[in-house]
């Protein structure tokens, strides 16, 4: 028989063991699971894992991972400051939308106006807009105790609309003879936000790396991540402690929020380059698997960030190399989660294998 | 000699990294109330939850009337005659009594039958309890009733009764009392689990005591003074506090016709609660839980904001001010609930630390954490209140009850408050951990900081208070020297016994 028993302080070895296991375990079923599709496992399991990384074609595919990583560290480190603090964020792939619509519509105004504060105003516009579309749900929970979770994911399917209307409608390209769509801000010198685009590197990558530095030392050395994970753990003790429960819930809507429409921003002004209807790519659904696959700590976020990227690309390479069905790439990253939470118990539990006997 | 009603021998249960029960060997007799005394961690708990079926022993034999006993879940020890009242009740507060009766039963019979046997049994055994009453309206005294007569309704051979006196007032312990000597009169056996000695020398007619899983003594408890019972469970010569003469102070802390909304549906309101605290005084409030302690800590705390001036703080309004604010003008909480409320379970000492302590002890710069001075704050509270622990670096959940309340405690007086409000200082905490708190509380005061401590523990506030308040029902009563008031007066005082006199059983 198997018998769970509660550790009385959560295993160390297990805290960084559990995503390692979850991802071995992952493999595994996948293998199975190619196997079972017909597939050879281990070609399968090499060419999303590691082709990516050292094929030959590499230099194609790394730059890939750091766009496809950098929108996914951005959101999830500000989804973990919420998560940290029993603030649940579902919707930020809304705020990612509105981030880029923001952002985006500000670069278009000043069209064809070259300037170097454009760019800096489409930052400043695309964090705003993410942080207002998260104030929606933060402000209705504070005020009414609505509960954010559904407000945040119901907002998605709103902001989904809004886009479509906006790549129909005010932001389109005037230019493109009815086509949906806007102008294509990657070849707006004042507007884009690559840096380098053949070596993947645009300005949200910058703050991907910003924005874990910071996340790091807030929630280990300032009095505010202290108070964000006092009020995750135990909400009475921390308004013992003199925490503002609703300012703390504003505050971090808001910089999930921000985060994700920053994310919004760089991803519609530089790998996108323009506002369509299907602008968004669930970045902010996977940026949740993300979070917590990291353990919701910083650099656990970029390297998680790094691994689900790493299953986009090399799953699109199976795709078009071994024609893998899509649905089964997104069947792994489900599984990786799974398997996450799984093992998550190996941390908090100690197994015990008893006899069936007993005195 | 008879068999013994229950005989245990050799009883020994192991959890990971503590023995429970060691080789627990004794004997129930029929128609005897016999305590099972301990400080908290001597394993109580565990032996009465092996009798109750609830844990399963790794060895050692139970015997019930000379039959062997091994109840594989509560149901089997209910079926061969255990009952057992635990301390915290399990009733549906929006049913009646009759309901919650039903509701443990196997097979209920109609509600009218079960209404007419409650009331049998009720008259017999001297409860009074109406069967029709929502449980909700009832106060703790007649919820533990309802949980007496569902366990009598099963007309039990052996009651264990777990601490059973602590929710009451003196009155309503009399009629409890009373009910068990006519339980003990007709046969049945207690197993009475409590600390509180004068109690059980009252009651009871033999005692076994735990130290550390282990059975280290029985005796007679009528004819053993409650000071040698109390160095039986604690293995070593108890300290008994010190009150030092003070003289009187400032006033403190005014508050002026304080009132507040019950926080939660379950919470009590504050009404119109005016009182005056002066600097080197300890004012003790009694009263039985529910009826404002929390609420009064927190409006005290901050954690309840009320008007300006319904708290007058040296002089100045404070109602308005959060908790850091009003630690930095120097009055310190320490709230009853040590998980989760005083400290956080799954966070480091040192963080706990830093929790109340970092506007006094200035624990962060320009909002950035100093944690090597939080650390050494930690330590210095570990190291002054002697609390049991590896290290700062440990967590709160770590540490047992009465460890954690050294730390909660000690924390807060290391800051040096002006005033300190405590509420249940030495809840669920063993006795020479207890006696080190109220130490500590009296020191604070004799070094002129004003003390405002809310306990259940009458003994405990008589033996530390200068004044005795008490709260009943979200009211405050006009604070009454301590010294010279009895048992008697303190009862009225909480608001009597609801249903005072013993159920009148008709001719």
């Amino acid at each position: 028989m198997i018998r769970l028993e509660k550790r009385t302080a959560p295993s160390r070895f297990w805290t960084y063991a559990a995503p390692l296991l979850a991802v071995v375990l992952t493999m595994v079923c996948g293998a199975l699971l190619f196997a079972a599709l017909g597939n050879d496992p281990f070609v399968t399991i090499r060419t999303i894992f590691w082709d990516p990384l050292f094929s030959e074609f590499s230099w194609y595919y790394r730059p890939q991972l750091l766009i496809k990583a950098a929108p996914l560290v951005l959101i999830a480190i500000g989804l973990s400051f919420g998560f940290r603090a029993g603030v649940w964020n579902i919707g930020a792939e809304g705020q990612y939308i509105l981030g880029a619509i923001c952002g985006a519509a500000v670069g278009l105004a000043f069209y064809p106006t070259e300037s170097v504060f454009i760019f800096p105003l489409m930052i400043v516009a695309g964090a705003l807009g993410g942080w207002a579309w998260a104030m929606i749900p933060g402000f209705l929970r504070v005020r009414f105790g609505t509960n954010e979770i559904l407000v945040s994911l119901m907002l998605v399917y709103v902001a989904q609309n809004l886009l479509a209307s906006m790549a129909l409608g005010a932001l389109r390209n005037p230019d493109a003879s009815g086509f949906p769509g806007s102008r294509n801000l990657a070849r707006y010198p004042s507007a884009t936000s690559w840096i380098n685009e053949g070596a993947g590197l645009h300005w949200g990558v910058v703050f991907a790396f910003i924005a874990v530095i910071f996340a790091y030392i807030t929630l280990s050395r300032h009095i505010f991540g202290f108070h964000v994970r006092l009020s995750g753990q135990s909400p009475r003790a921390a308004r013992f402690a003199g925490v503002n429960p609703g300012l703390l819930v504003l505050i971090c809507m808001g910089i999930s929020g921000a985060l994700a429409g920053l994310a919004g921003l760089f991803e519609v002004a530089g790998p996108s380059g323009l506002i369509s209807i299907d602008f968004n790519a669930g970045y902010g659904f996977t940026a949740i698997i993300v979070a917590f696959l990291g353990r919701l700590h910083p650099v656990g976020i970029l390297l998680a960030a790094g691994l689900m990227a790493l299953t986009y690309i090399g799953g699109e390479i199976a795709q078009s190399n071994l024609r893998l069905p899509a649905a089964a790439i997104q069947l792994l990253q489900g599984m990786l989660l799974f398997f996450l939470l799984a093992v998550d118990v190996l941390t908090h539990y100690r197994v015990r294998f008893t006899s069936r006997r007993v005195v | 000699m008879t068999t013994p009603l229950l005989r245990l021998s050799g009883l020994t249960k192991a959890y990971p990294g503590v023995v429970a029960n060691q080789d627990v060997s004794f004997d129930v007799q029929a128609g005897e109330i016999h305590a099972l005394l301990g400080e908290n961690g001597a394993g109580k708990s565990t032996l009465v939850k092996t009798i109750y079926g609830l844990v399963k022993p790794d060895a050692g034999q139970m015997a019930l009337q000379g039959a062997p006993f091994v109840p594989a879940e509560p149901r089997a020890a209910r079926a061969a005659g255990v009952a057992m009242v635990f301390q915290h009740f399990s009733l549906f507060d929006a049913m009646n009594v009759a309901e919650n009766i039903a509701l443990g039963m196997e097979n209920p019979p109609p509600q009218r039958e079960i209404a007419a046997r409650v009331r049998q049994v009720s008259d017999q055994y001297g409860l009074p309890l109406d069967p029709s009453r929502i449980v909700g309206e009832l106060s703790a005294g007649e919820r533990q009733r309802v949980e007496i007569v569902r366990c009598l309704l099963q007309d039990p051979k052996l009651l264990i009764m777990d601490e059973p006196t602590s929710v009451l007032t003196p009155q309503e312990v009399a009629i409890l009392f009373e009910t068990l000597r006519r339980l003990r009169a007709a046969g049945t056996a207690i197993l009475y689990i409590s600390h509180k000695l004068e109690e059980i020398r009252a009651l009871c007619d033999a005692a076994t005591v735990l130290r550390l899983g282990r059975v280290v003594g029985t005796c007679d408890p009528r004819a053993t003074s409650a000071r040698e019972m109390a160095e039986l469970m604690v293995g070593s010569s108890l300290h008994v506090p010190h009150k030092a003469a003070r003289p009187e102070g400032d006033v403190i802390l005014t508050l002026q016709g304080l009132s507040a909304k019950a926080p939660h549906r379950f919470g009590t309101a504050l009404r119109e609660i005016d009182l005056t605290v002066r600097r080197g005084e300890i004012l003790g409030i009694g009263g039985v839980a529910g009826n404002g302690q929390d609420e009064l800590v927190a409006a005290l705390s901050g954690e309840i904001r009320t008007a300006r001036d319904m708290v007058q703080f040296d002089g100045q309004g404070i109602g308005h001010l959060a908790p850091n604010a009003r630690r930095h003008l120097g009055l310190l909480a320490a709230p009853e609930e040590r998980m989760g409320h005083a400290a956080a379970p799954d966070m480091s000492l040192t963080e706990n630390a830093l929790l109340t302590a970092a506007v006094r002890q200035h624990l962060t710069a320009r909002g950035f954490v100093r944690w090597g001075k939080a650390r050494a704050f930690a330590g210095s509270v570990i190291a002054a209140f002697d609390v049991r622990t590896p290290g700062a670096g440990n967590t709160a959940r770590s540490l047992s009850g009465g460890n954690l309340q050294k730390f909660v405690i000690g924390r807060e007086i290391m800051q040096a408050p002006a005033l300190l409000v405590v509420n249940q200082p030495t809840w669920g905490v063993d006795a020479s951990a207890a006696a080190a708190i109220r130490q500590a509380l009296l020191d604070l005061a004799a070094k002129g900081a004003a003390v405002i401590c809310i306990s259940q523990d009458l003994d405990e506030l008589m033996e530390i208070s200068d004044r005795f308040a008490a709260l009943n029902g979200g009211r405050l009563s006009d604070p009454r020297p301590a010294q010279g008031l009895n048992v008697e007066q303190i009862g009225l005082m909480l608001g009597g016994a609801h249903d005072m006199e013993v159920a009148h059983v008709d001719a």
